[in-house]
């Protein structure tokens, strides 16, 4: 048994292997499936300093390997997420993360400062990636002078650990991991989804009601690795990285690309245990490659 | 209600048609209770180009042999590689999700008679009325069921809706039973219902939910949204509602024609 704990900034986790905002609800959907306590932490889904309905149905697309979504932040606020949720996840032993998402550099401070307040909740992830929103999301995560502006101003105000999500559909994602780095962020986590579309070619109109969409699942592991290498060399902070893992040779191939820590998103719905199969995966393929910890392997790719 | 992921075998796949199958699966240990309305997903291999799980209504359970009967509609590539499955293969499921019907909550009206309850399928949507059916039928009420189709060689499973109540049908074709759709049935003039429960194609449920709205009847309709996780997680399958938008995997599928923003 090999020591799988890594640390992100100050928070330890048990194991590198968490839950990825959006695919896993708020973790209670799970729980008749697998055993919560035996992952890294659960990154829960989007929260909003507001109540906001999301985009109208059709809201996802399958594709070759992956699918499409346009929730666009269907969720009750934060007030709602306080009042109703917490009680009911903030004794799970895991580490539960709330990632919070905004419009406006205002609406992320205020959802992070109520979010400051929760005892159990030992860390956010700031979501400036969210490609189906109008209005900031995405925007706030694809401009260096943007990004900088709104993890500066939730710095100030969230005291615990800020791990801050990365928008692949840039055109150099290292750049802005650096903004996140020297604006103060604990972590960075990539990626989110990749802005794609599809046709329904009979009714020859888009499939999504937004036109639309991030594409996420096992066809776009590549480039989220790729992504991964490029950001870890560049920044010190930890990388959390994620995109299209499905079992736990793919995490070993993020972790080898400078990844400390894994989220595992879409494959939840397609196997509700993946994560806790990727946890013993990851521990068997330590145990045999002689290496006594997942530190160890951090990076650990060779290029000569 | 707790959820499970488990292997089941598959028992039997009778082909019904060119277009139908009946996949019975069965596992060692007893099945978990199901309740009418609910589904389960699918896990769907060999397919490249299948990577969601299938969510396909519960469409009977046999105790006796401790079997779970899913009644399929080949209609892309996922739905395929299931009626190729053979007796003994293996499927992954998820279930039972989802919510179920409201039943009548007496055997007596007001006046002393019966409430009279029609359960209308079209399609494949007749696979949850079969399993509504046969637990009303077991509560001791009196059960018609209307089955609409294209034509006679779609009407599937006449002989275990004979079972658990009066069957009626149509067809387009007028093949079988009344020429026409579901909706235009003489029945539906004839007979004052006091509960309607639906599944089939929109347009016939929309009909359906106008015709029991304008009589002020109990009526529910189990939606066929399209899910990515059918456990409330993705938020994918929603529909619009007087809650908003509420999931069709978790709050649903089956909805009161009351809380749709149908424009019925």
């Amino acid at each position: 048994m090999a020591n799988l704990s890594v640390n992100i900034g100050k928070l330890q986790l048990k194991n590198p292997v968490m839950t990825a905002s959006g695919t896993f609800g708020y973790g209670l959907e799970f729980t008749d499936f697998m055993d919560i306590s035996r992952i890294g932490g659960v990154f829960m889904k989007g929260t909003t300093i507001r109540h906001r309905e999301g985009n109208f149905y059709p809201r996802m697309a399958e594709t070759p390997q992956g699918m499409l979504n346009a929730v666009g932040l269907q969720n009750k606020g934060v007030d709602y997420f306080i009042s109703d949720i917490y009680p009911k996840i903030k004794d799970f032993s895991t580490h539960m993360i709330v990632n919070v998402s905004g419009s406006t550099i205002e609406d992320y401070i205020a959802c992070s400062e109520k979010i400051n307040e929760l005892e159990n909740i030992p860390a956010i992830e700031l979501n400036i990636s969210c490609p189906n929103v109008k209005q900031g999301g995405m925007a706030f995560g694809t401009d260096c002078h943007s990004a900088a502006q709104v993890i500066s101003a939730v710095r100030k105000v969230y005291h615990k650990e800020l791990i801050v999500k990365l928008s692949p559909n840039v055109s150099d994602i290292s750049a802005i991991a650096k903004t996140a780095e020297s604006e103060g962020a604990d972590a960075v986590s990539l990626i989110n989804t990749l802005v794609g579309m599809a046709i329904d070619i009979e009714k020859k109109r888009p499939v999504l009601s937004t036109i639309t969409g991030g594409l996420s699942g096992p066809c776009i592991k590549p480039v989220a690795l790729r992504m991964v290498y490029q950001t870890a060399r560049a920044i010190k902070i930890p990388v959390i990285g994620m995109g299209g893992i499905s079992c736990w040779q793919d995490a070993i191939e993020f972790i080898l690309a400078g990844a400390t820590a894994i989220q595992i998103g879409t494959y939840n719905f397609i196997d509700p245990t993946i994560s806790v199969k990727v946890v013993d995966g990851i521990n068997a393929y330590l145990d045999r490659h002689g290496h006594a910890s997942v530190s160890e392997i951090i990076g650990g790719m060779s290029i000569d | 209600m707790k959820k499970f992921m488990a292997d089941l075998h598959v028992a039997e796949n009778v082909s019904l048609n060119t277009n139908y199958f009946l996949l019975k699966l069965w596992q060692a240990e007893r099945l978990p209770e199901m309740l009418p309305g609910q589904f389960v997903q699918v896990l769907v291999e060999g397919s490249s180009t299948t990577f969601l799980r299938r969510p396909i209504s519960i469409n009977y359970v046999d105790r006796d042999k401790n079997q779970l009967w899913l009644l399929i509609q080949k209609v892309g590539e996922g739905t395929q590689k299931m009626s190729e499955l053979k007796a003994g293969d293996i499927v992954n499921l998820m279930y039972p999700l989802g919510n179920t019907f409201t039943l009548p909550s007496t055997h007596k009206k007001a006046d002393g008679s019966e409430p009279k309850i029609l359960l209308i399928g079209g399609g494949v949507g007749i696979a949850p009325m079969l399993f509504l059916g046969s637990h009303l039928k077991a509560m001791n009420f009196s059960v018609n069921f209307l089955l609409g189709a294209r034509s006679c060689a779609d009407l599937l499973q006449l002989e275990d809706f004979d079972k658990f109540g009066k069957v009626y049908t149509t067809t387009e074709d007028g093949s079988a039973g009344e020429k026409g759709y579901v909706s235009q049935h003489s029945l539906l003039k004839n007979t004052d219902f006091d509960f309607i429960y639906t599944c089939g194609p929109q347009a016939m449920m929309h009909v359906v939910a106008a015709f029991a709205k304008q009589r002020g009847i109990f009526c529910e309709v189990s939606l066929e949204n399209m899910m990515a996780c059918g456990i409330g997680a993705c938020l994918c399958c929603v529909e619009n509602t007087t809650d908003g938008h509420i999931c069709a995997c978790t709050d649903g599928p089956v909805i009161n024609i009351k809380k749709l923003k149908w424009q019925i």
